[in-house]
């Protein structure tokens, strides 16, 4: 790869190190660049996305209504959530000809639980989830960053209940999760309920606790000239205290937004009654862009590199030498590559090592099985043996039976013939001396 | 092309009442773009002595290519170089850091074939800069040196593209946005530029190559301007680093004996609309559609490359839509059930084979039993046939012996008698 962009192409040397600045002798035009880019802005819409954390009750989607001029949907929530819960809506709005996809995500059943450990846990997942969504896009191999839906947070807004003293423990413990994930600007909610004097000091504890605890809120940016002034000044403002009312009382000949009371009505855009156009101005006509300019270059790099290094990605090799995007994926590749054969030769052997146990047992078996009908080929031809005996001993008593039989048999026929010739000779005897006694 | 998210999003553009100051956002974006400062890089390309330092130093108003810094015509190469300048020009409050790259010795030799190289590996080397800057963990604010512009200079022969024309347009078309232009239009009469124009755009057109084109739009006004450029494309030019008196006016301009040919005169030639659109109207859009399509072509061949090493190219395209690390996490879970698949089947086939086994041990045991049992029987039975025959024998013989004493008795008495009967005999 180095040797493409070295040897073999010939790019030559540049002219200088820098750029040198050279005079215009006319108007060129390209004066024009930042109209062009406005213009293509434009026209692409534009797209921001608020966070609401804060307690129930606290007047989340009263300020959004007021901020926005509108009534947002949703009604208000009850406090028997069993967890936090993130719900998100997305608006298309449009001011002039300047198209905003607003989305406000709200924390419902935040604080509401007796044990709150984990109340932020639910709202870091969503942010690192949108973090990662783009993340993911941005890895694609064919992506479409440039009509892609933008869903990080741009902001957070953090709603600290008006109890006049200090920062809850939820708080600071939520925002110091935080502060390192998306911008956080600390509003003080329903500041109606404190007086000016119990603000002020309100304010300050608020401050000096977030410091004391390290907690890092988004700070209006100072480094541009326009708006350097301004940014400063309202930084030193912070937390804002804020009132929000969609219902609008009539005030001398005009009808304002505010909130009545038997003693007096609190005017929403009255800059000594609240801060609230303080925030409206900072929020939103002042520093939208640079929310979103942070979020993208700061919150989202931080995402970014720490997943990337969870997964084994670095910027050099052992030796210092930067790795090319081609050399890390490729070397990812193979790692996973091999594991996959590791896993599959793996299996396998452990198969292979079954099937020769169970031969094994198998063939014991057959074995035994042989061994035992040999066993019982044997009594059988043991059984038979003693057959044949048995028989070979009758057979020859029968023969010697025969033999006496057809012995006797031929005696008694001597006999008999004896016998018979000898009564002959009696007859004879007798015929021829009938004085012989017969028998 | 925004495009729908997950959550509920009320379709109808709301009406606000009262001014929430979004509106401003514009002016933001202003503000930072101005702060931030502006990049641009234009190439130019063609042969030597079309005049193209020249018009450089007539578009950007200034002497990029002087006497200090002499450009690359002065210097003779026998082989094609790349070489880029880096000036700083403000105006306005605006701050431009332009580069030009310009290619001398292109298509200065005999033999071109592949003159075009150094040029191409010149643009892929910027977009793998940014690739690899875009690619890194920990990533810094990326200048953007991919080349945005590719002025494309063709010599005004009045008759047609050049072999060499045609095949340069094609192989860049894809990675960069080409603008050709007709260099010198100040030796062509006007029906001779009208002629050359249209048959540069036929042969554009033949070949399909892809020039830059400009984006649609909705504004009446301006979508009547821009269908005026497109029917001067190309855009024949004329350069001049001179400024000449005329009529009291002071313009750029080259002198002839005939007259003064006025670079910024729009009957004279398409100086102006190069410089309104190449600066003034499009500059953004050039560097958009360089980073949206051709920075991008570029990223997902060089990824897909790396990804399907080794992989089957018959398999669905759908891959091209992860990133490498989710296609690793897709393959790895393919390969999981892969093997959970191999391990069922390798189970199923031993334990089909083991009860085979089993089952012809068993078949063969009960063959064995059964083979004792007959033998068993047939023993038996022989024993009973000895038995019946014994027994036969027994009562034969126990007959025959019986009476054969029975016989014997008989002879015993009847000797017995003939004795007495021989005493008795013989006394008579």
């Amino acid at each position: 790869m180095q040797e493409r962009t070295m040897a073999a192409t010939e790019i030559a040397r540049q002219a200088g190190e820098g750029a040198r600045g050279v005079p215009l002798s006319g108007h060129v035009g390209f004066d024009s660049m930042p109209d062009q880019l406005v213009n293509k802005s434009v026209n692409h819409g534009f797209c921001f996305n608020i966070l609401c954390v804060g307690e129930t009750g606290l007047g989340k989607s009263t300020l959004m209504d007021t901020l926005f001029n509108t009534k947002f949907e949703g009604e208000p929530t009850q406090h028997n959530q069993p967890g936090v819960q993130l719900k998100s809506n997305t608006y298309e709005l449009q001011e002039s000809n300047v198209r905003l996809k607003l989305t406000v995500v709200n924390t419902v059943g935040f604080g509401d639980q007796i044990n709150k450990e984990d109340s932020y846990k639910s709202i870091v997942e969503f942010i690192d989830t949108q973090f990662e969504a783009y993340l993911q896009e941005e890895l694609k191999i064919k992506r479409t960053l440039h009509s892609y839906h933008d869903t990080r947070i741009h902001a957070c807004l953090y709603f600290i209940a008006p109890t006049g003293h200090s920062l809850k423990s939820l708080d600071l413990v939520t925002m110091k999760k935080l502060d390192s994930k998306v911008n956080i600007i600390p509003i003080i909610a329903k500041s109606d309920a404190i007086s000016k004097s119990e603000l002020a000091k309100f304010k300050i504890k608020i401050t000096s606790e977030l410091v004391s605890n390290g907690v890092q809120i988004y700070q209006f940016p100072t480094d541009d000239e326009t708006v350097a002034e301004i940014n400063s000044t309202m930084n030193g403002h912070l937390p804002f205290a804020v009132v929000g009312s969609t219902e609008e009382v009539k005030i001398g000949n005009k009808m304002v937004r505010a909130r009545q009371y038997p003693w007096g009505t609190v005017q929403v855009e009255n800059e000594n009654h609240c801060d609230f156009v303080k925030l409206r101005e900072m929020l939103i006509r002042v520093n939208m862009e640079d929310l979103r300019e942070q979020t993208h270059t700061r919150h989202y790099e931080l995402y970014r590199r720490c997943k990337l290094e969870e997964m084994g990605f670095k910027d050099t090799d052992p030796d210092s030498k930067p790795f090319s995007l081609q050399e890390t994926y490729e070397a990812k590749r193979n790692e996973f590559m091999g594991e996959l054969q590791k896993k599959e030769e793996e299996m396998r052997q452990m198969f292979v090592q079954r099937v020769k146990e169970k031969e094994a047992e198998l063939k014991e078996a057959e074995k035994e099985l042989h061994e035992k009908f040999d066993r019982l080929k044997k009594l059988h031809q043991d059984e038979k043996k003693k057959l044949e005996d048995k028989k070979k001993a009758l057979d020859d008593e029968l023969n010697g039976f025969k033999q006496k039989k057809t012995a006797a048999e031929l005696l008694q026929a001597q006999n008999q013939q004896a016998g018979s010739s000898a009564t002959l000779k009696k007859d004879k005897e007798r015929k021829n001396n009938p004085w012989l006694c017969t028998e | 092309m925004i495009e729908r998210p997950d959550s509920a999003v009320s379709s109808v553009a709301r009406n606000l009442e009262g001014y929430v100051g979004f509106a401003n956002l514009p002016n933001q974006v202003y503000r930072k773009s101005v702060k931030r400062g502006f990049e641009f890089t234009l190439m130019v390309v063609g042969e030597s002595g079309l005049g193209k330092s020249t018009l450089i130093n007539s578009l950007f108003l200034t002497d990029l290519y002087s006497k200090d810094y002499p450009g690359p015509s002065q210097r003779i190469k026998k082989t094609v170089q790349v070489e880029q300048s880096k000036v700083l020009i403000k105006e306005g409050g605006v701050q431009l850091t332009l580069t030009i790259v310009d290619t001398p010795g292109f298509g200065d030799a005999v033999d071109n074939s592949n003159c075009w190289q150094p040029v191409i590996n010149y643009i892929d080397s910027k977009f793998e800069d940014f690739l690899n800057a875009e690619s890194r963990v920990n990533r810094r604010q990326m200048p953007d040196n991919r080349v945005h512009c590719c002025l494309y200079f063709i010599a005004p022969s009045g008759h047609g593209l050049k072999p060499l024309d045609i095949e340069f347009m094609k192989r860049l078309h894809d990675k960069v946005n080409v603008i050709p232009l007709i260099a010198k239009a100040d030796t062509l009469t006007p029906e001779e530029c009208q002629l050359f124009k249209k048959q540069i755009m036929k042969e554009i057109q033949e070949h399909k190559i892809k020039i830059y084109e400009f984006p649609d739009t909705e504004d009446d006004e301006d979508s009547k301007l821009i269908r005026k450029i497109k029917e001067k494309m190309p855009l024949a030019v004329v350069g001049s680093n001179v400024v000449i008196e005329v009529n009291g006016r002071k313009v750029r301009g080259r002198q002839y004996p005939w007259g003064v040919a006025e670079v910024e005169n729009g009957e004279h030639c398409d100086f102006t609309v190069l410089r309104n659109m190449l600066i003034r109207t499009h500059m953004q859009d050039l560097k958009d559609v360089t980073n949206n399509v051709h920075y991008e072509n570029y990223r997902s061949k060089k990824l897909a490359a790396v990804t399907c090493n080794g992989v089957d190219a018959t398999k669905n395209k759908g891959q091209l839509t992860k990133s490498p690390l989710a296609q690793m996490e897709e393959e790895r879970r393919e390969h999981v059930m892969k093997m959970k698949k191999m391990e069922t089947e390798m189970e199923q086939v031993f334990e089909m084979k083991v009860k085979e086994k089993k089952q012809k041990l068993k078949d063969s045991e009960a063959e064995l039993e059964r083979r004792h049992e007959q033998m068993k029987k047939n023993l038996e039975a022989q024993y009973k046939e000895l038995e019946e025959k014994r027994r036969q024998f027994e009562e034969e013989r126990n007959n025959w012996e019986s009476q054969q004493r029975i016989l014997e008795q008989q002879k015993l008495d009847s000797s017995k008698t003939m004795e007495k009967n021989k005493k008795k005999g013989k006394i008579f």
